[in-house]
């Protein structure tokens, strides 16, 4: 049993899988850009207009630049999240892609590994697309500093990615994906700090948003798009790539035990 | 040498035993057949061979490999066509062939130069664009098949390759198989079809609860276990009389139901005594892989 937690073999063998997943996105990619962009541009801009017009300025940024890279965070990592869950799903147990892939000189651990990375990829994508809105509105302070958003989004991916795979590990059906959404996402989403500074919540919910990952994400992400070199970014950094590690590894160990048993 | 040699193969799953101590030797350029009731351990000794489940003992080597520690170099000459499809339904028929050979570290030009010869033995020259989705049953196996020669193995592994086709699609596929054999392909597949075991095994491995029971080519092994002749009787009193006169002429009964198996090496006496009996029905016919594979697996439901 604790064999299948052992560390994981890496090697270059990933990479057909990243690409077999790359050759799917192609085929749909306008959609699935769509899908992407849309839903967290809306949001942005529908509440950074409308209810921006209503609001003081937080910090010296007016709303839209504060919920700008709030969602840039946010985007990421549901673009991450859905990808490792529902697409990671379909090809672990509906389709049977994995089992196909295992027949061949990969390993699991290099169906991991092109899984992870390809969905840190895919959710830079999304990173990307709402960064590009914050520049066409030109709401960043510093150009070149924001820049600094593509390495971030990709961070992210791999903090949210790696959690994902872990559920998917878990998981007996889609259904139970929701528990995930309710009892994770939702409440990174409303207690990180994505549309309001985590200083306005009561002490206790600002304790619990401390322990969660996207709160680190957006302490990055915010100064960048202000202007600022983030505080301690060198330790926010590290809890998202510790995280991504850390998941990414137990969510393998996960997998080992339901597919190579 | 054998190109896969399994040495007293055990897999534990909680309390019960599925590979109870298997032996399994392939010959070079042969057909080896695995033929088993449900749960028997087919799967479970395919997945060992492969490396994918660690067997709890035993020694395995598969094209002068050892498995598990070296299965990724031995899986890059094996190909696999495993019991239910697994095709990447987003792709056509062609980038199914490009992705799997890009999961051997092959280049995609060797991968396009291949596609064609791949295409033609499946007999999907025309569908080569298609998607998934809307191939038949029996395109599918074929495309499966092929996939799995995308790397020119040396050895081919099929897990019940025909199970679910029709009768048109299984003798494609056996086609199939054949001209692999005679491509000097070394073959090992799982079945409980006895027809199809009878047809392209060289060798045959009988398995139950996990060990080999009997071994041998299909001939040998009705010569073997099994009486010449098979007499089945039908109809209301067929057990009746089965049990009396039956007995007398056969050398061995077997009821199942409402019929009557009853096994002889001199068939005539028995035929002499039911013309007597107008009202019994009855077939006689030699007997077959199958009613050695029911002797010794025996009649009850497996599920």
């Amino acid at each position: 049993m604790s064999g299948q937690f052992r560390f994981p073999r890496l090697s270059l063998r990933f990479i057909p899988v990243w690409r077999r997943n790359f050759l799917v996105w192609k085929k749909l990619a306008l959609p699935s850009i769509l899908g992407n962009l849309a839903d967290p541009m809306l949001y942005m801009l529908g509440l950074g207009f409308g209810l921006g017009s209503l609001l003081p300025d937080i910090d010296g940024m007016s709303y839209l630049t504060f919920l700008g890279a709030g969602t840039v965070a946010y985007s990421t990592m549901n673009s991450a999240t859905f990808e490792t869950l529902y697409s990671g799903f379909s090809r672990m147990h509906v389709q049977k892609t994995w089992e196909a892939i295992l027949n061949t000189p990969l390993e699991l651990d290099d169906v991991l590994m092109g899984e992870w990375l390809w969905a840190a990829s895919k959710s830079l994508l999304s990173g990307l697309a709402i960064l590009a809105v914050i520049w066409i509105l030109g709401l960043q302070a510093d150009w070149a500093l924001s820049l600094w958003l593509i390495p971030l989004a990709f961070l992210i991916g791999l903090c949210f990615s790696g959690m994902g795979l872990v559920m998917t590990a878990i998981s007996p059906s889609y259904d139970f994906f929701m528990y995930y959404f309710t009892l994770v996402i939702t409440p990174m989403v409303l207690l990180c700090g994505v549309f309001y500074p985590v200083s306005q919540l009561p002490l206790m919910l600002q304790t619990l948003s401390a322990w969660l990952p996207l709160s680190h994400a957006i302490d990055i992400a915010r100064p960048l798009v202000r202007g600022v070199i983030p505080v301690n970014w060198i330790g926010h950094a590290s809890v998202l790539l510790l995280w991504g590690l850390c998941s990414f590894w137990l969510a393998l160990g996960l997998t080992r035990r339901r597919l190579l048993e | 040498m054998p190109v896969v040699n399994a040495r007293n193969l055990r897999k534990q799953y909680g309390p019960s035993e599925v590979v109870a101590g298997l032996d399994l030797s392939l010959a070079s350029g042969a057909c080896h057949g695995l033929l088993g009731p449900n749960g028997a351990g087919k799967t479970t000794t395919l997945k060992m061979l492969l490396g994918l489940i660690e067997p709890d003992g035993g020694e395995i080597r598969v094209l002068d490999l050892p498995v598990p520690s070296l299965a990724r170099q031995a899986r890059v000459r094996i190909g696999v066509v495993p019991q239910m499809d697994n095709l990447d339904p987003d792709f056509s028929v062609t980038e199914n062939l490009l992705t799997y050979g890009r999961y051997f570290g092959l280049k995609d030009a060797a991968i396009r130069d291949r596609i064609p010869s791949l295409l033609d033995f499946a007999g999907l020259n025309s569908r080569a664009e298609s998607r998934i989705q809307t191939l038949s049953g029996g395109m599918k196996r074929r495309l499966t098949l092929a996939r799995a020669l995308v790397n020119d193995p040396d050895v081919i592994f099929l897990d019940e390759p025909t199970t679910g086709l029709d009768p048109q699609a299984r003798h494609v596929i056996w086609q199939g198989l054949r001209k692999l054999l005679s491509r000097g392909k070394t073959i090992l597949l799982t079945t409980h079809f006895m027809d199809e075991a009878e047809r392209l095994c060289d060798r045959l491995t009988i398995i139950d609860r996990g060990r080999s029971i009997a071994e041998g080519s299909p001939r040998e092994l009705i010569a073997t276990h099994i009486e010449s002749d098979v007499v089945e009787l039908y109809g209301e009193d067929a057990s009746g009389w089965g049990r009396q006169e039956g007995m007398l002429h056969a050398d061995r009964i077997e009821e199942a139901g409402e019929t009557v198996f009853c096994y002889t090496r001199h068939p005539r006496p028995l035929l002499d005594a039911l013309k007597d009996r107008p009202d019994l029905k009855y077939l006689h016919r030699p007997a077959n892989l199958e009613d050695v594979f029911l002797k010794l697996t025996g009649r009850e439901l497996r599920d």
